[in-house]
């Protein structure tokens, strides 16, 4: 299905970089001359309290923001926003549309029969990633976990190119950048982890890329079809 | 001999001093992908702001701390962190006072915790420009947005803008200070948007270049002599006319207030000069007409092309000013109107009672739909009221999805 507009809910864990994939992912759509917008729903900045990120990408000018109420795309950063409730809506895929899809980054399944058979009455595929075993083994840290989840979504819908990601990851992590204490400090964590800043940028870029692949392959095997039109349409 | 302009002439970083009119109306623009905070950030870049005083409070603290990185980086005069935010609105008062441009940024609960320096602010005319991320004010708490805390600051002869983008803080911010700053004005102007809607989001804005900016402000434009506490020629505390208890004492007081209302309403035709109008008017021949201002804006323009794609014509009139109260403009916009929906991100829906208090046959608004506490405001919600009002059968919405 070629949609006119992608709504992509991010439900993660405080400190997973949910808030940054949002970003980096509309970033992107903006690069590839898209139309987007993204925004944070958090509390007080908390790791591992719940915390919600949105991405709209579409053809046509967007004003819609706010908490994603009616999302095509759910990408679930952290089990335990399904296994123990951190997510905003109850259950995690509250108010999902028709044909969706629920991009889940775990290496088991944790769906109950119920919710596995609620998303197949409403045909919503989904899509298990290690993606935090992926982060770790590319990246060597957990931090990356959020290149994976980007990573994902882009190989399933193409909603971004790797082009764009790798321009957006070097605009948002290859300058100084300002923003909450907590950001902050996670920024500073990230950076200790490798030697210069371009090998950041470049086992990000490799993060995101093998999760593009992992998820563009189990795309077409499975024929799900959930994609953003040209930005020219 | 004529003095020399400053218009053409360098600051020490090199920004050429320009003329604001073709700065912000002709001079070429970048798109640039920005949250509002950085946008806030841009926007002080060329504005000439000689103190900035910051105190932290979500949704404002990026902003704030953002515009420490440009004072660092030697584009703003002064700045420092006030002990709170009443501290830090005093203060403002203080290099106002001082002849200097005054920037601020708060939300929520520090607005509140200010309040006593507003009218202040407007009584002693300090053209001082406030940025309010709204924010909830309640207890229980809530960091998210919530617009409850405009309400309290349309009384207190403060300029009241309410932005719906980031684009629109860009260009308002820098705007702000040409309005606020005109003699017959002198105002402090509040410049409101929607936390996190607003700061947190990242849009498409267009900057003006960075190597152009605002000419200073010329303390010599101001109306009113500086009131001292202590020197003449007002001496407030030490020779206070307006503390004693006398005819003449009640008299001056009045006619003060009289005053800075009326400078509220001089701002009116500087006002639509710089935005264009004080609303935006869009198909409003139509039988609905959605009035809104901040998000809620944004909002009812999804609304109002969902409804488009059932061949459902409503109209919208963004609301720009709440101070000056563009009542006029609204009257005329909505004489067609059978029904006049009012969405917003508050639970007391002052920005209907503003309207209903303006418009003749006033039952043909419709007060709604309100979120408040930091809800989102689905566009489904806005289109699935037209539709209740407009008699039609409207799908439950907590059934849908799950």
């Amino acid at each position: 299905m070629i949609k006119r507009r992608l709504n992509i809910r991010m439900s993660g864990l405080g400190g997973q970089g949910a808030v940054t994939a949002a970003h980096v992912l509309a970033m992107a759509a903006a690069k590839d001359g898209k139309y987007a917008i993204s925004n944070p729903f958090f509390g007080a900045e908390k790791r591992m309290a719940p915390a919600e990120s949105y991405c709209r990408i579409g053809v046509y000018r967007i004003y819609d923001r706010g908490e994603l109420v009616y999302p095509d795309v759910i990408e679930v950063f952290h089990p335990q926003v399904i296994t123990m409730g951190k997510s905003y809506t109850m259950p995690f895929y509250s108010g999902i549309k028709e044909n969706g899809l629920v991009i889940i980054n775990s290496e088991v399944p944790l769906l109950s029969d119920e919710d596995v058979k609620r998303l197949k009455d409403l045909n919503v595929a989904v899509f298990y990633i290690p993606g935090t075993q992926i982060a770790l083994e590319i990246a060597g840290t957990e931090l990356s976990t959020n290149m994976t989840m980007i990573g994902s979504v882009a190989g399933i819908t193409k909603c971004v190119s790797l082009q764009a990601l790798d321009l957006a990851l070097q605009e948002r992590f290859g300058k100084k950048f300002v923003a909450s204490g907590g950001t902050a400090t996670l920024d500073e964590a990230i950076k200790k982890k490798f030697a210069k800043k371009e090998m950041l940028l470049k086992k990000n870029l490799e993060t995101v890329t093998r999760a593009y692949n992992i998820a563009a392959e189990w795309a077409e095997k499975n024929n799900v079809e959930l994609c953003v039109a040209e930005a020219s349409a | 001999m004529a003095t020399p302009s400053i218009i053409g002439q360098k600051n020490k970083k090199g920004q050429v001093y320009t003329d604001p009119w073709y700065m912000l109306h002709e001079a070429p623009r970048t798109p640039s992908f920005f949250t509002g905070s950085e946008v806030i950030k841009e926007a002080i870049r060329r504005a000439s702001v000689d103190v900035m005083i910051a105190y932290p409070i979500t949704p404002q603290s990026e902003a704030a701390a953002l515009i420490g990185e440009l004072f660092a980086e030697g584009y703003v005069g002064d700045y420092f962190r006030g002990e709170s935010e009443f501290a830090v609105m005093s203060e403002c008062a203080g290099a106002a006072f001082g002849g200097a441009r005054v920037f601020t940024t708060t939300a929520g609960p520090g607005t509140m915790r200010a309040m006593e320096n507003f009218p202040m602010w407007a009584g002693s005319r300090l053209p001082i420009q406030m940025i309010v991320t709204c924010r909830g004010i309640n207890s229980p708490l809530s960091i998210q947005p919530d617009t409850l805390e405009m309400a309290y600051l349309l009384q207190t002869g403060m300029l009241v803008w309410h932005a719906e983008t980031a684009q629109d803080f860009y260009d308002w911010i820098l705007k702000g200070y040409m309005v606020a700053e005109e003699p017959d004005v002198h105002l402090p102007l509040a410049l409101c948007c929607d936390g996190f809607f607003v700061t947190h989001t990242k849009d498409m804005v267009e900057l003006t270049p960075a190597d152009m900016c605002l000419p200073p402000y010329d303390p010599y434009r101001s109306p009113v002599p500086c009131m001292d506490m202590e020197c003449p020629p007002v001496r407030m505390m030490r020779d206070p006319f307006v503390m004693k208890s006398n005819y003449i004492s009640y008299a001056t007081h009045a006619s003060w207030q009289q005053e800075v209302w009326a400078a509220v309403e001089r701002s009116r035709k500087h006002t639509i000069a710089w935005l264009d109008g004080l609303i935006d008017a869009e198909n409003v021949e139509s039988d609905v007409v959605i009035v809104a201002s901040g998000t809620a804006v944004s909002q009812g323009r999804e609304a109002v092309a969902m409804l488009a794609d059932e061949g459902i014509d409503v109209g919208l009139v963004k609301v720009k000013t709440i101070r000056p109260w563009p009542g006029e403009e609204i009257r005329e916009a909505t004489k067609h109107a059978k029904h006049i929906v009012i969405p917003e991100f508050n639970i007391i829906g002052w920005l209907a009672r503003e309207v209903k208090a303006t418009i003749p046959n006033n039952e043909r608004v419709h007060a709604g739909p309100h979120v408040a506490g930091g809800m989102t405001m689905p566009p489904e919600i806005i289109v699935g009221e037209i539709k209740s009002l407009l008699g039609m059968k409207v799908e439950t919405l907590a059934t849908r999805g799950s």
